[in-house]
């Protein structure tokens, strides 16, 4: 039941796009389609669960002053494995990322659960804090792509729903600002009540 | 519980963390080496089988590059059945709106176009994106047109081409790639790069 809880954070109460607001970089700017926002936060979590796990056994025989470089280079390492394993097999997905891969290495939502979740809990905790938060990110980046290609191209997953050219803003820059504000006021809403 | 940060802890962690993680990546790119190149082969194969008419060898391992005035570009030479049926060519323009614009030219033996396809591109959303064939006629306009009695510029410049409106500049970009795939395919040609 804890552990359910722990995973249930990181989508709801510690959710990191609509309730921490981290890692707006990759946030806004990969999630013109929902399968690209969806891309981007499995690559995340995947990064998230395993660089939590690492840094949390070896948290212990890391000198306090070189903890920082220490972590960033586990982190680093993880997502060139993603980026490799990316390009071999989803290049298609691979080229509309680009650039946002190797960023995930100063995603402030990895390095940030590292410093403070996974530096002073179990593996297993860990494990299961970054599966959580990786969760949320996804979730919050997936339904950000749907309603941005929604609105800004008619479709939902590259599936024509709607005839013509759509609300071309929604795909641009300014269309995430404003997508990403509303959801955040329903998502902060629906949460309160609940609270 | 951590421990102390004395200079020789700090160096040994520190070095057996990138050596650590030097093998984990190492070993992930040897593993994915393979794919990789094959994937990258794949597209490639794929933009030359859709801007050429039918061909059975494999153009991508029968390549070379050509270089005019300073524009280098590469050229599939394509057979089928033995005989030369035309080539793929592969070119750069800088004249892009968002960045260059990377696009397959398929000529047939004569210089005329066959097939476009767009590689890649950085240009707006909506509105040069309408290069892509799957968003707008626009490159549809050249196939079947020899260049050598076709001018390759936009009506606003004193061409044959209808650009996109809005995007003038990407179809000014659109046309310079053109430009450059054909003078390097004729070039080619002349000087004996190609099959014939």
């Amino acid at each position: 039941m804890n552990k359910i809880k722990l995973i249930l954070k990181g989508i709801i109460k510690e959710n990191p796009t609509f309730v921490l607001v981290l890692g707006m970089c990759p946030t806004l700017g990969t999630t013109t389609s929902a399968m690209n926002g969806m891309g981007m936060g499995l690559a995340t979590t995947f990064v998230l669960m395993l660089s939590n796990m690492v840094i949390s056994s070896m948290a212990r025989m890391i000198p306090e002053k070189v903890r920082i470089p220490a972590y960033v280079v586990v982190i680093a390492v993880f997502v060139t494995v993603v980026q490799l394993v990316m390009q071999a097999y989803v290049p298609a997905l691979y080229e509309t990322l680009g650039l946002f891969i190797p960023l995930i290495v100063v995603n402030c939502i990895v390095l940030g659960r590292a410093e403070a979740y996974a530096s002073k809990n179990s593996v297993f905790d860990s494990f299961l804090d970054g599966l959580g938060i990786g969760l949320g990110f996804t979730l919050s980046l997936t339904v950000l792509g749907a309603v941005r290609e929604l609105l800004g191209s008619g479709s939902f997953f590259g599936h024509k729903i709607i005839a013509g050219d759509g609300m071309l803003i929604f795909i641009l820059a300014p269309g995430a600002f404003i997508v990403l504000g509303y959801l955040m006021v329903l998502f902060n809403k629906f949460k309160s009540k609940k609270a | 519980m951590a421990k102390e940060s004395n200079f020789k802890n700090m160096l040994l962690t520190l070095l057996l963390i990138c050596f650590g993680g030097s093998a984990v990546m190492g070993g992930a790119y040897l593993l994915t080496y393979e794919p990789i190149a094959t994937a990258q082969q794949a597209k490639v194969n794929n933009a030359i089988a859709q801007v050429l008419p039918p061909f059975d060898n494999r153009p991508a391992e029968e390549s070379y590059e050509w270089e005019v005035s300073g524009k280098k570009v590469t050229i599939y030479p394509a057979t089928a059945e033995g005989q030369y049926v035309g080539s793929a060519v592969e070119a750069v323009s800088s004249k892009g709106f968002g960045g260059p614009v990377k696009v397959m030219v398929g000529f047939l033996p004569d210089g005329t176009i066959f097939r476009t396809a767009i590689i890649s591109h950085s240009e707006t959303p909506g509105l040069g994106d309408k290069l892509d064939p799957r968003k707008s006629l626009f490159s549809t306009q050249f196939e079947g047109k020899n260049p050598a009695t076709f001018s390759l510029s936009v009506r606003k410049d004193g061409g044959d081409v209808d650009a996109i409106t809005a995007a003038t500049i990407s179809s000014r970009a659109f046309c310079d790639v053109l430009d450059i795939a054909y003078t390097a395919f004729m070039d080619a040609k002349e000087k004996g790069g190609n099959h014939e």
